[in-house]
């Protein structure tokens, strides 16, 4: 376990946000705050229709020349957004930034129109008539793969954007499996609803000639590459600027094509433009997430432990293939951690990214992660149900043990440390396991039914190079550079390609540096989520930034150190080897020298000088990739006790406590802050959060009134309890932890229903676990009884 | 997405107001604590030309005492009910009952005239005033009428007010004080609409046994009279109560309805 002092302000330490001082006063700076001189409103013509064949579009007279189409753009000559994946067999999908003769979802942008303000681009855009012929739609990923299903992209022979095997037979360990069990289990299509929604002002900068797209993004880099491919331009000519970013999730981690639409708009006009996303444009447009079906099967010994895995996994990957992590990126991952954290030697995954009318899909926090979590934890569960054990007995029968670790599982996941049964036992002795079993028998005054529900998972993060090669995607994460510059009073300006939109970057990438040159946090400025500013980078997306760019900061300051060490020594008349660096000094003895006072001789008086000094001086960019390119492995064992109303099927957390190993924390109140985000998400995903689509492919849910998300009132006190395996491939032992906190939660809450439930023989396998979900469950039960 | 461009009135006297409402050669409509017209401008669900804001006349904010009744005006909003600050002749059943409505922030806005105007049937000013055997006084150009809270909700947003006329006053029997009063909402979480409302009340100095099924599909399912009370108040009794009506569009709805209205009961019973 790790030794890192939570003290001071370096690494470890619990050190307030130096961003909330802007961030909490309202004061952060928004697309949505940014007022350009002339700018213009975007709106968009949406198609209301699932399937269909555009037949014509009329624009009235007057707005002839504020309406705009793919007819426009592509005579302009922009392409459309093609992400396309290296695995063999994958169907690439076009996506124009306006529909070209056919709209495959409903939101599909079909035109688009421009105002003083965006009322009026939206009372243009009611004028505008768009004749649309209807075509069968595709409205479920299982009926979507049936012979004679629509074809939602003609020249494809079906609609499977890819196909994967991962894993070989198993069938010998299934004739002769003591206990084999098998459940279909489904995640709904959510929305990632982050509390800004997307937005994007447009403009050409004639004074240094350049696109300035400023961009509610995650990954301006990413969306500067995808922009230059779809307009034809120089990536020279484009800047990228995210500004304050209010939330992400993944929604914010890919090109959009009304980012597309509004460079082209900027340039075609001459003049700055916006669009703002609103919640119901999100909610029915975009940012889909989430949808698995599984026809799921393990065989265990009598004792619970596993002996294989056998699944079919489809993901409804919706209409087209997102920039840059393709359609395919989610089946594909469901192939290849479905085993999670456990140890056994027989594996079969065959999975299909199903091509539907419904939004594309986009990689939401978790990623793959949530759903086959929630797949597999169920199983743990059913195992232990046949075999008559406890479900975390079942589970430390199977996890991966410490003295195994690292660890290469059964698809070759490379495990980088931890004790995950460890995690298990503190889970069970911190919920009081034993209190809750004991008040399941003496039951319940009200008549609710307590249930007790574990999950474990491990979490890849930080992936390397050879990870996302073999996705063969448009984007491949190498080196992470950073650069650090002294300035000449002494402070230190941290430039880094990825992006902070809640991650709390700006005090966490100050700590590594104080950590490595003791410079205080409040001269250390980050700057990040700029083109223009900042070393190219793959961007915020993964669990990866703290890793792979917290690591290249630890690098660059490092060289930086060496540095100022040889130009203390020099004005110290002491020689390279006699001299530390301490709290922010070169020091050789009792005497020191200050980085402000190097800095100063640096820049402002070169006489006095060495003259071997280092030509590069005091700025220093430099790249970083872990000790493995395999990525960071983060774990943790969420316990959750929940109340279920049998008469109304209404679920109330009663206690939630979360053991996670995130390696070495850079600062534990921010990794904290992580979780209980995510497990907020991951509440929402198990109990409330569903975007429910009828046979025409029509969205149902279209504001907050019909699309719930956990409040207040609904997100458990979370207890958190922190395990500390540093990994032994990264900088300070970090790993990666932004996204688990909503892995497990639906798992986990799914767990203890069903535990809550066994007295009835009821039994839910799909989330959200709605009041209906169980009472039709319920009601299912007692009519077969 | 953003409203239409409409024109705005804030009239300070009713009489202007309705001079205003009376228009008929513009779309025109009234507007109060905004929370439910609000985002129907906002989605462009509503698209009138002129909204009459009837927040700014006095008459409409009062809360007073008359006789056996309470008289509150349109325009008080939840957050007032639910704070207290008149005589509460019904036992705690309106400061209760709005405590509970949305949240706060809404209720800070939203006003219980507005409420039964826009008639959504999850309401609980539509269902509580139901039980409680409220009044509507409604107002218009040609004058006053009054209606009793089951003449005037009539369906899904659906009310006995005629073009031009608005909710003025809500007419609030006192309750005696043997009264008991139970009521119990499912919400699928704090602050969402019910799904399902039981409101029951039992005054037997003044002759009073009515229980309320409310968040229907429908115009409040009232049971009046003493007939479930005599049935034992069993689930199954419930349930035949309900029968036909539009608590029972499916067996998972007539069941959850059974539960809002037996533990509705069971309040009144405790």
């Amino acid at each position: 376990m790790g030794e890192v002092s939570t003290a001071g302000s370096g690494v470890g330490a619990r050190v307030r946000r130096k961003e909330d001082d802007r961030l909490l006063r309202g004061r952060g700076r928004f697309v949505g705050d940014i007022a350009l001189v002339g700018m213009k409103e975007l709106a968009f013509v949406r198609s209301p229709v699932a399937h269909a064949t555009i037949t014509g579009i009329e624009i009235p007279e007057e707005h002839r020349g504020t309406v705009f189409t793919w007819a426009d753009l592509a005579a302009g000559g922009v392409k459309p957004i093609r992400a396309v994946s290296g695995l063999p067999g994958f169907k690439v999908s076009e996506q124009p930034a306006l529909a070209d003769g056919k709209v495959r979802f409903v939101g599909e942008p079909v035109a688009v129109c421009v105002a003083a303000t965006r009322a009026e681009a939206e009372d243009i855009a009611a004028s505008v008539f768009v004749d649309y012929a209807e075509l069968p739609v595709n409205s479920d990923m299982l009926e979507a793969v049936t012979p004679g299903a629509p074809k939602v992209h003609d020249h494809w022979p079906d609609n499977v954007f890819l196909e994967t095997n991962v894993g070989g037979t198993i069938a010998e360990i299934a004739a002769t499996a003591p206990v084999k069990v098998s459940r279909t289990i489904r995640t709904a299509r959510q929305c990632m609803v982050p509390l800004e929604g997307k937005g994007v002002v447009a403009h050409w900068d004639r004074h240094v000639e350049q696109l300035v797209l400023t961009t509610s993004t995650q990954m301006p880099h990413i969306v500067r590459a995808g922009l230059s491919e779809c307009l034809d331009l120089d990536q020279g000519l484009i800047r990228v600027v995210a500004p304050d970013v209010g939330g992400g999730f993944g929604w914010k981690g890919l090109l959009q094509p009304e980012e597309i639409v509004a460079a082209w708009i900027a340039m075609r006009l001459d003049r700055p433009v916006r669009w703002t996303e609103d919640r119901r444009e999100h909610l029915v447009a975009a940012a889909n997430a989430r949808e698995h079906h599984y026809e799921i099967t393990a065989y265990a010994d009598a004792r619970g432990r596993l002996l294989g895995i056998e699944a079919d996994a489809w993901v409804d990957a919706g209409a087209y293939s997102v920039y840059p992590f393709s359609a395919c990126l989610e089946a594909a991952q469901v192939g290849s951690i479905l085993p999670g954290p456990y140890d056994f030697a027989h594996y079969r995954c065959r999975t299909f990214s199903v091509c539907t009318n419904k939004p594309p899909i986009v990689p939401y926090r978790g990623v793959a992660r949530t759903g086959v979590c929630f797949a597999m934890e169920q199983m743990i569960d059913a195992v232990a149900d046949a075999v008559g054990r406890e479900p975390w007995q079942v589970r430390l029968e199977n996890l991966v043990p410490p003295e195994k670790m690292p660890f290469d599982n059964v698809t070759k996941k490379h495990f980088d440390s931890g004790d995950y049964p460890e995690s298990v036992r503190r889970a069970v002795a911190a919920i009081e396991l034993d209190g809750w079993r004991a008040r399941q028998k003496a039951g319940e005054a009200d008549g609710r039914l307590i249930g007790v529900g574990f999950a474990t998972y491990c979490e890849q993060s930080a992936h390397g190079t050879a990870v996302y090669h073999g996705w063969g995607i448009p984007m491949v994460p190498g080196h992470e550079q950073a650069q650090a510059r002294i300035t000449p009073d002494g402070g230190l300006e941290l430039r880094v390609g990825v992006q902070s939109h809640g991650q709390s970057m700006e005090t966490t990438f100050a700590q590594v540096a104080h950590e490595v040159l003791g410079i205080p946090l409040e001269k250390i400025k980050l700057v990040h989520g700029d083109t223009g500013l900042t070393p190219y980078s793959t961007g915020t997306w993964g669990s990866r930034s703290m890793v792979m760019a917290g690591g290249a900061v630890a690098t660059a300051c490092r060289t930086l150190a060496e540095r100022l060490r040889r130009i203390g020594a020099h004005l110290m008349q002491a020689g390279p080897e006699a001299v530390v660096l301490e709290e922010g000094s070169v020091k050789a003895g009792a005497a020191a020298v200050t980085i402000r006072e190097i800095a100063h001789t640096w820049y402002r008086a070169p006489q006095l000088l060495p003259a071997d000094v280092d030509r590069g001086g005091l700025e220093v960019t430099a790249g970083y990739k872990p000790g493995s390119d395999h990525g960071t492995f983060s774990y943790a064992t969420h316990a959750v006790a929940v109340a279920v109303d049998p008469e109304i099927g209404q679920v109330e957390i009663l206690d939630y406590v979360v053991v996670e190993d995130a390696g070495t924390m850079v600062n534990p109140m921010v990794v904290d802050g992580q979780i209980y985000g995510g497990v907020a998400q991951g509440v929402g995903t198990a109990l409330y959060e569903r975007m429910p689509y009828d046979a025409e492919g029509q969205p149902l849910a279209s504001t907050f009134a019909d699309y719930l998300i956990p409040g207040f009132t609904e997100v458990p006190h979370v207890r958190i309890i922190h395990m500390l395996t540093p990994s032994p491939y990264t900088e300070f032992g970090v790993k990666g932890i932004g996204e688990g906190g909503a892995i497990a939660p639906p798992a986990a809450i799914c767990n203890a229903i069903n535990d809550a439930l066994k007295p009835l023989g009821v039994t839910v396998t799909n989330a959200p676990m709605t009041p209906e979900v169980i009472l039709c469950a319920i009601a299912e039960t007692r009519g077969a009884a | 997405m953003k409203a239409v461009d409409f024109d705005y009135a804030q009239p300070a006297t009713l009489d202007a107001a309705l001079e205003l409402l009376a228009r008929e050669d513009v779309m025109v409509r009234p507007v109060a604590g905004s929370q439910s017209l609000g985002p129907m401008l906002n989605l462009r669900l509503a698209q009138p030309e002129l909204l009459v804001d009837i927040t700014r006349i006095a008459e409409l904010r009062t809360i007073r005492q008359e006789g056996d009744r309470l008289v509150i005006g349109a325009c008080v909003t939840h957050a007032r009910l639910e704070d207290g600050d008149y005589p509460d002749v019904t036992r705690g059943v309106l400061p209760s009952v709005a405590a509970v409505i949305a949240y706060r922030a809404v209720r800070n806005r939203g006003t219980i005239g507005g409420s039964l105007a826009h008639a959504d049937p999850a309401a609980d000013w539509v269902n509580v005033l139901t039980a409680l055997g409220a009044d509507v006084v409604i107002a218009g150009t040609g004058g006053r009428r009054s209606v009793p809270m089951t003449d005037f909700i009539l369906g899904v947003f659906e009310t006995a007010l005629q073009p031009g006329e608005i909710v003025a006053e809500i007419h609030v029997p006192a309750l005696s004080d043997r009264a008991r009063w139970g009521y119990y909402k499912v919400c699928r979480k704090t602050g969402e609409f019910s799904h399902a409302t039981g409101a029951v009340l039992i005054d037997p100095a003044r002759g009073v046994q009515r229980c309320v099924a409310g968040a229907t599909s429908g115009k409040p399912v009232v049971i009046d009279g003493p007939a479930l009370f005599a049935d034992g108040c069993t689930e199954a009794a419930m349930a035949a109560h309900l029968a036909g009506s539009p608590a029972a569009d499916d067996p998972i709805a007539l069941r959850t309805h059974t539960v809002a209205l037996k533990r509705a009961i069971a309040q009144v019973m405790s």
